[in-house]
């Protein structure tokens, strides 16, 4: 009887486990499918930035270039005045020459527009070198103009009606002219790589950025790490307990959460207004860069020397070192790989950091390539930034192209951590 | 002498002092006769000892007159000034004094150069000249003096690695104290700027004000010349925008960390782990500028086909992309403290029968909450800083709306429009900028503190 009841009432407990079974397989099925999509849904979003900014971007590596025969007039180039002939006249004769149909003043203006404004400086250039052409016909690649250059990328639709488009019908028409004689030609884009900024697309690159950004994490670098490591050391090795090493610490961590923004309001208001630094240069870029990175390095080197075992401390003080000949020789040796590994992500992190930097000055639009620590310059992100306001439309690959180069340098940074950190990994 | 030759030479000099210390330590032990085992400390403590005491003083005297050197030398020029141009008003003296120092320094000068304000430029030069000239001689007399301080004092008692610990130990505090003072740079300079705004606009009408239009009339009778300065609707652009951002990035950053550290196997994560450490390493111009180009536009599109009134700078196209930001800062966050939960819970909870999903939603995700929502709250601290995205994104019209498909500014949005470009510091509406930066400064410190304070006791819970 009592053996009865107690197998009614387990197979009870079973069927109401059984009856749920299906309804809570198929709970855990869904959960496990939330995951994944949530995964695959970031992994949708990552694949997307890269595909729609290299799509947008790659067609920047390479610029158009116009062939043009030009008459190196003995008239118009004057030994004597080589430096103030009026090269850019002798460009538009030449393209004059070329069509010579063109006669309205409307029309000759959309001619001349069809080249860079930067053709008459090259062809000085070229005149200086070979004084000895003058008097002949020289055959010339120049770069083409922004506009013609995105027409022959395909930026520019041309079943568009005109009147909503910045290439009119007569000049693409002189595009399909220039293509069928073989005048036009797309090449790789080296003045992107080479110049600084500039208000003409064709004629902008990175270099004065990428010089800056340069400069500014050499300070960065220069300051933030031994600062870092020195501050990681005394907390980690040195600091007693007490209430001055606690209120170090929760600042730190909470420096690392401050917005960048705020370290930029720092940096104008301390070294622009109180110290009268110079505006826009490297060397205040650096200066603010190392406050927001320091709180990066120093957590970064703590763990680091966190996880060097205190047997070798302990070995180290038996022998009879002192406190700080066993941090200097035994224990920082064996940290430095991990701190280094931790620079080098805060590096990349003040590679790419633009917020601070509108603060103190360096959005300004600077065409020379930077010389040194106080030349006013901009940097990698900030041009980007900058570009990403201009209402051109071959501003939008340069863009791109500047987020390439700032992705492949952040990318080779990162890799060289991973590397640091898988080479000189010690398991103890 | 240039500043950077001088350090150069200090260098040098430093160097020498060492080579020269470390001899002097030898000489000193041989003269005793006994050989090197006489001295207390081997000899290149010796050297270093002499090469910190060159060091230190010179670069504290060099790093100090760097710093107030010019304001001296201003101030020695204005009370050289004729007295009809130091009664001038002090907002005038100083256009004079940014004319003189433009002659110096042969930049543009506005207007025409009068004889005094030459003179004044020539005595500017003189005392630079004179500056730099003593500056140097100082510097490198006292790190010579500091070398040869060190040198008569060593004997063979002399404790000189006692001294360089010391020493090193007081560059290390110094060097861990400059957070201390990071912070308090920060509080003081946005205190103080802030300050200033709130003695032409009263506190309450910024922090309660609802509308936002920051413009101040150069004469009375301009139009719009009063300018509004209510921060409530750029905070509650700010608070719609991260709302967005939450919205995305706490459910898929959650969802990606149970799974990727409960669900996936070893490979899955070692592929998925890093890939999601990208999107955090992308740098936030990137983003603004995707969300500018590409997402905003679709959004735009996508209401057009739906017949929504879509803006274009809308708060959607900011809130999404700065979610994507944060997903990352999500999942490695709830990762760890879901790491953190100890086995043995699971282990019970499955014991009972319960099924995987259950185990991770009645035991696993209440045993972390504590962490993870001190990791939700530093995410939404971040977000509300975040300053790229949506100055490109977002727009600049300080609407008081909640309709995500309109536009909004931000905080940081309005900073930077503030103070990007030319400023002068007694306009109410450079100042604003501060004022809001206090704000922001403030807001995300009682996030991180309340964060940070959570997340370490959860952490003591289980250790």
């Amino acid at each position: 009887m009592n053996n009865l009841i107690q197998n009614q009432r387990t197979t009870r407990t079973m069927d109401i486990v059984n009856q749920g079974l299906a309804r809570r397989y198929r709970a855990e099925k869904r959960f496990r499918l939330y995951g994944i999509v949530a995964i695959i849904l970031s992994m949708i979003f990552l694949v997307f930035l890269f595909v729609s900014i290299s799509a947008n971007g790659y067609t920047a590596f390479q610029q158009t270039f116009v062939q043009l025969d030009i008459h190196l007039d003995p008239e118009i180039l004057d030994a004597g005045s080589l430096a103030d002939a009026n090269y850019q006249g002798l460009v538009k004769h030449s393209l004059a020459d070329m069509f010579p149909e063109v006669t309205t003043r409307r029309e000759r203006r959309q001619l001349y527009g069809m080249v860079s404004n930067g053709t008459s400086y090259q062809l000085q250039d070229y005149v200086r070198k070979n004084q000895n052409q003058i008097g002949s016909v020289i055959q010339i690649w120049v770069p083409a103009d922004d506009d013609v250059d995105m027409v022959v990328k395909g930026h520019i639709q041309r079943d568009v009606p005109e009147a909503e488009r910045r290439v009119k019908d007569n000049q693409m028409a002189w595009i399909d002219r220039f293509q069928e004689q073989g005048r036009l030609e797309k090449r790789f884009n080296t003045t992107f790589f080479t110049a600084g900024d500039s208000r003409e697309p064709e004629l902008a690159g990175i270099q004065g950025a990428v010089t800056g950004s340069f400069y500014t994490l050499i300070v960065t670098l220069l300051l933030s790490f031994p600062i870092g490591v020195a501050a990681a050391v005394y907390l980690e090795e040195f600091a007693p307990k007490n209430r001055w090493t606690d209120i170090i610490e929760v600042n730190i961590n909470n420096l690392a959460a401050v917005p960048s923004i705020v370290y930029g309001l720092l940096g104008l208001a301390v070294f622009l207004n109180f110290f009268g630094l110079p505006r826009s240069v490297p060397l205040v870029g650096g200066l603010v860069l190392t406050l927001m990175t320091l709180p990066t390095i120093i957590i970064a080197s703590r763990a680091a020397l966190k996880s060097v075992p205190p047997s070798i401390r302990e070995a180290a003080l038996g022998v009879g070192s002192s406190r700080t000949q066993m941090v200097m020789h035994h224990v920082l040796p064996l940290a430095l790989p991990g701190m280094l590994t931790g620079t080098i992500i805060g590096m990349a992190q003040a590679l790419g950091e633009t917020a601070p930097l509108l603060m103190i000055g360096m959005v300004a639009f600077i065409v020379d390539i930077p010389g040194g620590f106080t030349d006013p310059s901009t940097v990698l992100p900030v041009q980007i930034f900058l570009w990403a306001d201009s209402p051109e439309r071959a501003f939008l690959e340069k863009t791109s192209a500047a987020i390439m180069v700032l992705l492949a340098f952040l990318v080779t940074m990162n890799a060289l951590a991973v590397f640091l950190r898988k080479k000189f990994e010690r398991r103890w | 002498m240039s500043s950077s030759n001088l350090l150069l030479v200090l260098l040098m000099l430093t160097t020498a002092g060492y080579y020269l210390g470390r001899k002097r330590a030898f000489a000193v032990a041989e003269a005793t006769g006994k050989g090197q085992q006489i001295l207390h400390s081997r000899p290149t403590y010796y050297g270093a000892l002499a090469a910190l005491w060159c060091a230190i003083p010179a670069l504290a005297i060099f790093f100090f007159w760097q710093a107030i050197g010019p304001t001296v030398i201003t101030q020695l020029v204005v009370a050289g000034l004729p007295p009809d141009l130091q009664a001038l008003p002090s907002d005038r003296l100083g256009l004079l004094m940014n004319d003189v120092k433009n002659l110096v320094h042969a930049d543009i000068v506005s207007g025409e150069i009068s004889p005094a304000i030459q003179a004044a430029a020539d005595h500017y030069t003189r005392l630079e000249t004179l500056s730099h000239a003593a500056l140097a001689v100082l510097v490198l007399v006292v790190g010579i003096a500091g070398i040869l301080w060190i040198r008569k004092r060593m004997s063979p008692q002399l404790r000189a690695r006692n001294h360089v610990e010391t020493l090193v130990k007081y560059l290390l505090v110094a060097c861990a104290s400059i957070a201390i003072f990071t912070t308090i740079g920060i509080v003081l300079s946005v205190l103080y700027e802030a300050i200033r705004f709130f003695k032409v606009i009263p506190v309450h009408e910024f922090l309660f004000g609802l509308d936002w239009s920051p413009q101040m009339a150069i004469r009375a009778d301009q139009v719009g010349s009063s300018g509004a300065f209510g921060a409530i609707p750029v905070f509650m652009g700010t608070l719609l925008i991260s709302a967005i951002a939450m919205c995305v990035a706490v459910p898929i950053g959650l969802m990606s960390a149970i799974y990727l550290s409960e669900y996936a196997d070893k490979r899955v994560r070692a592929v998925a782990k890093p890939l999601l450490e990208i999107l955090a390493g992308i740098p936030t111009v990137v983003y603004g500028f995707f969300a500018a180009l590409v997402v905003a536009p679709m959004i735009r599109n996508a209401g057009v086909t739906l017949g929504l009134d879509v803006s274009s700078e809308s708060a959607l196209a900011a809130g999404l992309v700065m979610g994507i930001m944060i997903i990352p800062f999500v999942s490695s966050l709830s990762d760890d403290v879901i790491n953190a939960v100890p086995q043995s819970l699971r282990d019970g909870a499955l014991g009972l029968g319960s099924t995987h999903s259950e185990t991770v939603r009645l035991v696993v995700l209440p045993a972390a909450l504590p962490g993870i929502v001190g990791g939700v709250l530093l995410a939404v601290s971040r977000a509300i800083g975040e300053t790229m995205i949506v100055v490109m994104a977002a727009g600049l019209a300080a609407n008081l709306t909640v309709n995500p498909l309109k536009t909004v500014t931000t905080v940081t949005v309005q900073i930077v429009t503030l103070l990007v470009g030319d400023q002068e510091f007694d306009s109410p509406k450079t100042l604003a900028a501060f004022a809001l930066g206090l704000l922001l400064f403030v807001i995300t410190l009682i996030l991180n503190v309340i964060a940070l304070v959570v997340v370490r006791k959860y952490r003591e819970q289980y250790e």
